[in-house]
């Protein structure tokens, strides 16, 4: 049974459609790369998955026990304004609050996640620093630690490498690549680079004009992908 | 210097001075800690534009002749509480810009059903002190007391018992949102909350000054500390100490105690600035 199942969507905002009849799944321990053009509704789609707007039509469906409150997000971009005191602990931490219900304080199993993840992002010297302090890739680092304190099963990144240096990009792809293949969790990556996903992802969702689902191999044969990557040549 | 402290025991053994004492530093101390998240969603003048919401329901509850405005203006109030802060995320009109129509917006009408239906004989007199508060903290009667005093503690477990929630919500609500955080939930929870406090802190400040409590305790604790826990127990103690000084210090010079309030937040504020850059430098 497929983890998450998104029949026949329609996206939109405000009765305006930008995106009809999507369909696709994700099993458990796929790496989905979701590529396309500027605008074409990936940020859309990913918001849509994780329950913050509602389909114009057609509905996203979890199985394989995954609840729908168990994905981790990594947003595209976090207005996360640029005075707000908050440690790396705090900001980690934060995220096994989907969990706690009317619990009102974190208990010691909480605690551990957060050290475990902060441990697993390499920010151990930074726990006690204040997020607006660390530099860009540091920032996305505790971001995704958030993340994985939410879930153990699935991540969704909204262009999780946007604005990193390339030394620090690669540093990314393969601490996403490490969550993929060693914990077994579920990667759903919105990603501009084509070569990395080509390189890291086992399937490739394109939206846009074309629509493609499949694996990375029919993807490199498929229409979608050479114009795409015409595109990207010319620009 | 002894003649002062010899002033302020005989005042103490006046019961309204107490009176004011707990109910300011009660009222204080709920603003500050309400005011980081405020501040920090971008909402700070929700305290000024809430305040006159409350204002213009009291010149409601005038004309009807009510004696007991305080349900009224609790309702009306919480309300707009409600509006604006659901308004803040859709935003077809910004949070601020909401927030400064409906302030000046129940203001004038406020003041326009006060001006043709009052039957009191000094007008400006109501109007001034409902928006500068300047002596009502002195003229508090016990009920009063023990209203805000209810009503603060009530506020204070409910912000002790949400707190990790709060912070979750402020720092990202999308994310919260996402992982199965009602973030909906807690920020009617405090729309709530921020009304009654307001209501409260007419009492002690006037509408106008409200502002003063909500944001200068967090503007000075973001100053000299850089995580969500220090910095509010730093505001939290920064509204306590700065309202009991006000307080006594306006006993003591007899003074309108919200301005005195106010003018002692400043000097901290300026002095938590100054720390704050010297700490800044050092560490650079
Ligand atoms: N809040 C909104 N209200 C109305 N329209 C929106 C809103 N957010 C996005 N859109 C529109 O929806 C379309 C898809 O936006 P989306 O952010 O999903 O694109 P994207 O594929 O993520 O682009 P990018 O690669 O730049 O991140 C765009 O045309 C955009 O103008
Ligand atoms: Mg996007």
């Amino acid at each position: 049974m497929a983890q998450l199942i998104c029949q026949d969507l329609t996206l939109g905002y405000d009765g305006h459609v930008i995106l009809s009849g999507l369909n696709f799944e994700v099993d458990a321990g796929d790496y989905l790369c979701i590529v396309g053009e500027n605008g074409s509704g990936k940020s859309t789609l990913m918001k849509t998955i994780l329950g913050l707007q509602s389909p114009m039509h057609g509905k996203v469906t979890t199985g394989d026990g995954l609840r729908r409150s168990e994905i981790g997000y990594l947003p595209q971009q976090t207005v996360v304004q640029r005075d707000f005191p908050a440690s790396v602990w705090e900001i980690v931490l934060s995220g096994c609050q989907g969990r706690q219900g009317l619990r009102p304080f974190y208990n010691k199993a909480d605690k551990a996640l957060a050290s475990e993840n902060i441990r697993k992002m390499g920010l151990d010297a930074l726990t006690r620093r204040c997020y607006r302090e660390l530099s860009g890739g540091q920032q996305q680092r505790v971001l995704l630690a958030r993340a994985l304190c939410a879930t153990q099963k699935i991540l969704l990144l909204d262009e999780p490498v946007s604005g990193l240096d390339p030394r620090v990009t690669a540093e990314m792809y393969d601490l996403i690549d490490t969550l993929n293949k060693r914990d077994g969790i579920t990667i759903i990556m919105i990603s501009h680079d084509l070569d990395a996903a080509m390189r890291y992802a086992s399937r490739i969702l394109h939206i846009g004009s074309t629509v493609f689902f499949g694996s990375k191999e029919d993807y490199l044969k498929s229409d979608a992908a050479y114009t795409f990557r015409k595109e990207g040549e010319t620009a | 210097m002894t003649e002062m402290f010899e002033k302020l025991s005989l005042y103490m053994q006046y019961p309204f001075v107490r009176y004011a004492l707990i109910v300011g530093v009660l009222i204080a101390l709920c603003s500050s800690l309400l005011g980081i998240t405020l501040v920090l969603k971008r909402f700070s003048f929700i305290g000024d534009g809430l305040s006159h919401v409350a204002f213009g329901a009291m010149a409601i509850a005038a004309i009807f002749n009510m004696t007991n405005d305080m349900p009224l203006m609790l309702a009306i109030t919480i309300l707009s509480a409600i509006l604006l802060l659901r308004s803040g995320q859709n935003a077809k009109i910004k949070g601020d810009a909401a927030v400064a129509m409906i302030s000046v917006g129940a203001l004038a009408i406020g003041y326009l059903l006060m001006n043709r239906f009052s039957k009191s004989s000094n007008l400006s007199g109501d109007v001034c002190s409902t928006l500068f508060g300047s002596t009502s903290i002195l003229t508090l009667r016990k009920s009063e007391v023990w209203l805000c005093v209810v009503l603060s503690i009530l506020v204070l477990i409910v912000f002790v018992l949400f707190y990790n929630k709060i912070f979750a919500v402020t720092f990202d609500e999308a994310f919260a949102r996402a992982t199965g955080t009602k973030a909906s939930v807690y920020n009617l929870l405090l729309a709530v909350i921020i009304a009654v406090i307001i209501v409260l802190a007419m009492n002690l400040v006037g509408s106008l000054l409200i502002s003063a409590l909500v944001i200068f305790p967090a503007l000075s604790a973001m100053r000299l500390f850089k995580s969500f826990r220090s910095v509010t127990i730093c505001a939290a103690v920064y509204s306590v100490l700065t309202a009991a000084l006000g307080i006594l210090v306006s006993v003591l010079a007899d003074t309108p105690v919200g301005s005195t309030i106010v003018a002692i937040e400043i000097a901290a504020f300026a002095v938590c600035w100054l720390a704050g850059a010297i700490k800044g430098g050092v560490r650079r």
